[in-house]
Formats: structure tokens, sequence, C-alpha cells
């Protein structure tokens, strides 16, 4: 096996590829995982009439967001009718500060984490143990990768990378728990662990799916209960979120609900929805006194502003595109080097880091046009991937783009080979001179062709050209008539 | 510059954002018209394929199941609701088969760490159910608060047969949530589980490992 790239830096994508490409147990362990997850997706389908409703999914959203900036407005208005805190940040440092202060000003130090992608984006663990505030991820997954200070290898479930004996010498090393195969002492110790830690918990820390603008209410999504918790027994609870998660109303969350579950895990409903309209009231028992929301830019606002590009920010993190790509399913989530990894992580990923260190990405698809085929809110993935290519090489700076980072993959040598290409078939003559020249010299061809004949033997070029063959053959025909 | 304001502009910034005036088509989100009866089955096997227990009981001998339930599990104690009418039912029945009555009846720090350690089970009242997912709704209150049906390790609730509806979209269409919602409210479809570790089903990792419902009817 060859040693694997550090996992954070993104340039690295292909040694990380063909690393994680000669390694079986990373093979075996998703390609089992997403073969299960594909195979539930469709069977959660099956009594509906998915196309409609994938059409009604893709509408809520695309509504959202032309709507975004008066809905915002709406969600902070109503949310702080409601008793929350809300927060505008404009990149993931200054949401980190941001949670930071409400930490301090509480005089914080321990931290309970829900799931939240968006905090991954932050890298507020990170943050926050720099500023001596201990975060703990609650969410089982989570917990597996941050105890092996990893990070996650799937949107929806962080640990898929590992198996369970993997899992077990973490535990055991980690937290001293018995090595077991059965994943039930397993989790059964790790609930044991985290209960405490929630008990003795400043602050809860969580992402939210959907924000009501209508209601200023949070909604989350989870099986674990570790969201609730997170949400419900620390006395200060901080949501952190992108700005394109706001919808209009209820309504629309019960669609994006309904196609959500479905296409991340093949589940009807998980096993609970969560939704949040305030702090603890004066005649409540139980819940955080305080509640704060932290709207996250961070690239997004200018990224909204490219009206092909902006389908991006439809997304409603369900991974279904990971699980039907058959590039993530052989290489992994660690391979990208990103947040979010897969298809949906290669058209998101160059606007908040830039393409010049995420330029490979969009690169690393086959096109096949899984990934649109079955987004819950029909991003068309496949299209935006070659307008990401096209941005990564074009040189035109007649036409400045939005995009960070914009032609940094461009090669002079291969620019002036299109270039010549395009030159020679925009006219008749020349295309005919080029057929004739390279028929004739074709011997000449250099056997080696770079990347095309890493794997494959060179194509030999014919003697004649197909113009040659047919004008031959139809002058035979007649000849003999 | 104010970081809400810069947001904000760049966002406005962008022209090309007229909404289309065309009202959303929900059609694709209707199923078909169940009866009550078709409901109550729907949810039955729904909740049951995700680990749920459903009981159909007679309204007048639910103190009789539940108790059932309890001593096959061994309840040493349960928290449950005084003032909801369920609530008093159970205190004031009188029977000896019971197990002693919880109340949460003060602020949680006042006794944190007995319900995380010492309540073996919960009973919770619901607002209703939904057909096509298995859920419960619940609006936590003061009588029962938001950590009732996630601490124990057992949480049973009770739902009317009457309160049953095909979709989420129904229920809080018909409930006129978007009138006001309550500081929490949660849709509950099956104990709480994980497959974190090699996609292989756990239950009770964070909140209850089992979830008993008890549909009066």
């Amino acid at each position: 096996m060859t040693a694997q790239p550090p996992p954070s830096d993104v340039e690295q994508f292909h040694p990380r590829a063909r690393a994680a490409l000669s390694d079986p147990q990373v093979r075996q362990n998703f390609r089992r995982a997403m073969d299960g997850l594909m195979a539930k997706r469709k069977a959660a389908f099956a009594d509906w009439d998915l196309d409609a409703l994938r059409d009604l999914g893709a509408a809520v959203r695309q509504r959202a967001l032309a709507e975004l900036p008066n809905l915002l407005e709406q969600l902070e208005q109503q949310l702080q009718a409601n008793g929350i805190q809300v927060h505008w940040a404009v990149d993931g440092d200054h949401a980190c500060r941001i949670v930071t202060d409400i930490c301090r000003a509480r005089d914080a130090r321990r931290v309970i984490k829900g799931k939240s992608m968006v905090s991954e984006e932050m890298e507020l663990n990170h943050y926050l143990e720099q500023h001596g505030i201990e975060a703990l991820e609650s969410d089982l997954g989570e917990y597996i990768v941050q105890l092996a200070e990893e990070t996650p290898s799937h949107i929806i479930m962080p640990a898929i990378h590992k198996n369970t004996d993997e899992i077990s010498e973490l535990l055991h090393d980690k937290t001293g728990t018995r090595r077991s195969h059965d994943v039930e002492y397993l989790t059964a110790s790790a609930r044991q662990q985290l209960r405490e830690k929630f008990m003795q918990a400043d602050v809860g820390i969580s992402g939210v799916n959907f924000a009501v603008a209508s209601t200023g209410t949070l909604c989350l999504v989870e099986n674990e209960g570790n969201g609730r918790m997170t949400t419900t027994v620390p006395p200060c609870h901080i949501a952190v979120t992108g700005i394109e998660k706001v919808v209009p109303g209820l309504d629309e969350v019960a669609v994006l609900l309904a196609l959500l579950t479905r296409s991340a895990t093949g589940q009807h409903i998980t096993t609970y929805f969560n939704m949040i309209s305030g702090p603890r009231q004066p005649d409540e028992l139980d819940g955080p006194e305080e509640v704060h929301v932290v709207l996250v830019d961070n690239g997004r606002a200018t990224l909204y502003q490219d009206p092909e590009l902006r389908d991006t920010l439809r997304c409603i993190r369900c991974g279904a595109c990971m699980n039907h790509c058959p590039v993530y399913t052989r290489v992994g989530g660690h391979t990208y080097g990103t947040t979010y990894p897969g298809p949906i992580g290669k058209i998101l990923m160059p606007h908040l880091l830039g393409l010049a260190s995420t330029r490979h990405l969009p690169s690393a698809s086959s096109l096949c046009g899984a990934c649109g085929e079955v987004c819950p809110v029909r991003i068309p993935i496949p299209d935006l991937l070659v307008r990401l290519r096209r941005e990564a090489v074009d040189g035109d700076r007649l036409h400045p783009s939005r995009v960070a980072g914009h032609g940094s993959k461009r090669n002079p040598v291969e620019a002036v080979a299109w270039r010549s290409w395009r030159w020679l078939h925009s006219n008749g003559g020349r295309y005919r001179l080029g057929t004739a020249l390279a028929t004739r010299f074709r011997r000449l061809q250099p056997a080696n062709l770079g990347a095309w004949t890493q794997y494959r033997t060179a194509p030999r070029l014919a003697s004649r050209s197909l113009h040659q063959w047919v004008r031959q053959r139809s002058k035979q025909e007649s000849d003999e008539s | 510059m104010n970081a809400r304001k810069q947001i904000l502009d760049r966002l406005r910034a962008a022209t090309d954002t007229a909404a289309e005036a065309t009202p959303l088509d929900f059609t694709s989100m209707e199923r078909p018209p169940w009866s009550q009866e078709e409901c109550l089955q729907r949810f039955e096997q729904t909740l049951e394929s995700v680990h749920g227990e459903v009981h159909r009981v007679d309204r007048a001998h639910w103190l009789l199941r539940l108790a059932e339930i309890l001593q096959a599990r061994k309840v040493r104690n349960l928290l449950a609701p005084v003032e909801h009418p369920l609530g008093q039912a159970l205190r004031q029945s009188g029977r000896d088969d019971l197990p002693t009555l919880l109340a949460y009846d003060q602020v949680i720090e006042a006794w944190q760490p007995s319900l995380f350690n010492d309540v073996d089970a919960s009973l919770t009242s619901t607002l209703g159910g939904i057909a096509e997912t298995g859920s419960l709704i619940l609006w936590p209150t003061r009588d029962e608060p938001r950590l009732m049906s996630l601490v124990p390790p057992i949480h049973i609730a009770v739902l009317d047969a009457d309160q049953l509806y095909s979709t989420f979209l129904d229920a809080l269409r018909q409930q006129g949530w978007s009138a006001g919602m309550p500081t929490n409210a949660l849709l509950i479809s099956g104990p709480s589980k994980t497959a974190d570790i090699e996609q292989t089903l756990a239950y009770g990792v964070h909140g209850p490992r089992e979830l008993i419902v008890l549909v009066l009817g």
C-alpha cells in the first residue's frame, strides 16, 4: 500500500486517488456502503412519482434562492421576535470568532457538538481548541472521526471508511473500551461516555437543515438523538448555518424533508425531526436559556451572483450524488481533501477555496451524469462540472469571471494545441491538407501519448481518411455500373 | 463594513432573480385517500419496520396494557405528566400493578443527574400521528418538557386513533402550525438509532432504546 499524502492538501488529489485505488480495505468499505444506500434510496421512492417530486423540490429551492435576501431578513426578524439572537458572518474565520465570543461571554469551557458540515467548513473545532475551549463531537460517526483525528469521509456517514475492527481498536486505544465486534456494545459504551459530556457541557453547537423564514424556526434532521441533546441540555445553543438554508414556510419544509431522508439513507423519515423556535420560556422546565444563530456566507453570496452557478446553492446535503458516483465509490471521501467530497464537493469547493487549489476536482469525473439524475433538487451537476472545467482553463480576460482562481489550470502548450486544432478544422482546404499529411506520415506518430497511453495502446491512424475512402468507393461503384 | 450589510448587498447585486409567479404544485406530495383503518395499518407497519412497537388498545383498558408492558420490562419507575388527562388517569387509577410514578415538576438543573441516571421509562401524550412515515407529533409543554421523551431508555407515547394524518404536510396544514410554532416541536419516528459503525443498526445510542406506542381506539 502506498502512503497517502496529507488529507488536508487539496492539490494532492491524484496521488491520494492512486493510493486509495490500491487499498482494498477502503474500496471494500465504500463499495458495500454505497451499494446498500443506492438500493435503499430506490426502495424508499418506489411508490412515488419521483420525477414530479424532484420537480417540486427543485422549484422550492429555486424560489427560495430567488427571494434569498428578503427571506434572510424575514428570518432574522422572526428569529429575533422569538428570542433567538442572530449573527452574520462573512467567512469561516469570522463565524469562528462569533462562536468563540459567545462562549467567552458565558465563560464556557466545554462545548458539545451535533453534526454540522458548516462547522467542518469553518474548522470550528480546531479554532475553539486553540482558544482553550474543548469541543466534543456527539454524533457517533463524528465522535469516531474526531477520536481518530481525521475528517469525515461522507457528509451523512462520517466514519463510513472504517470497519468495525478499526473502530473497536480506536475506541480501545482512546477511551479504554473493551475490544469487541459487537456493535451494540461499542455503541452503548459511547452512549455512556457522551451522556456525561452532555451533562457537563456549557454550550451546544449544531447545524441547521432548514431555517423557516415565516415562523423563525430551525429544523434539524437526525436519527441518534444527539442533536436533540445538544440543542436541549446545555444552557446555551448555537446553531451555525449557511445562508442558503432558508425556506419561506413550513409547506416547503415538508417537501424537502420527504426528499432529504429518502435520498440520503432511504428512510421515509429520520427518527427525530427537531423544530426549534425559541429558547426556554419562563414557564418551561428545560431547554437552553440562550439560542444563537450564526448565518455564514463564506463565498456563497459571490457564487449567488452568477445565475448558472447559483444552482449549486440548491443543495440540501443529502449525499445521494456521492452514493451514486462511480469515482467517489472507488476513491472514497478523503481523497478529495475537501470538507464536501464527491460531486457536490467538486462544484462547491472551488467557490469556497478558489479554483487554484481545487482545479483537479471538476476534472475528476467521467461525466456519466448519475449525480444529476439522482439529485432531489435537480442541480445540473454535470453541466456545472463542465462550466468549472472551462473556468479552470479559460484565458479570456475580456469576460471577467467571478470564480476565484479562474484560468489557474491553463496550460499554454495545451491552449496553442487547441487553437491550432480549431484553425485546422474550421476550413475545408486546411482540413483536407491536414488529413492528407496525417495519413501519409502516420508512421511518425509517437507510441507514447501521455496519460492516454498509460493504460491503453495508442490508436493507429488509418492509411486513408474517411473522405478519401468514401470518394474512392463511390468512384468504384459508378465505374461498375 | 457590517457583515450583514455586506452579505445582503452582495446578494442584491445579483439581478436576474425574479421568482416565478405560478404557485407551487404540491400534487406529487399527496398520498392516496387512505381510510382511518388504512392510515392506522400504515402507521403501524412503518413504525414497526424501524423497531417501534405499536399496541392498539381499547380506551377503557389502556392502563392495564400499560401495566403489562411495564412489568414485562421490569420498569421500576415511570416519568409521567401531572396535569394532562393521561397523567391524571394514571395517578388516580389506584392500581397496584404500576411502578412508582415520577413527575417532571422542577427545572432540569435541579435534578439532571437523577433524570439521566435513575429514570427507567417515560410516558407522554402526542398531538397526533402521521401514517405515511409512522411518526408521532409532540409539542413539549411545562407538563411534558422536551427531555421527557428523550432521556429515559424507554419512551411510551399515547396516540389517539382519531388523530392520524396521512402525511406531515396534511398534519401541519390541518393543525395550523404556520399560525404559531411552540419553542420546540418534534416528529418522533422510532427509537434512537445509529448505523455509524459499518452500517450496522444499533438502538438507543443517545435517546430511548425502545419506543412503545399505545393507540387508543
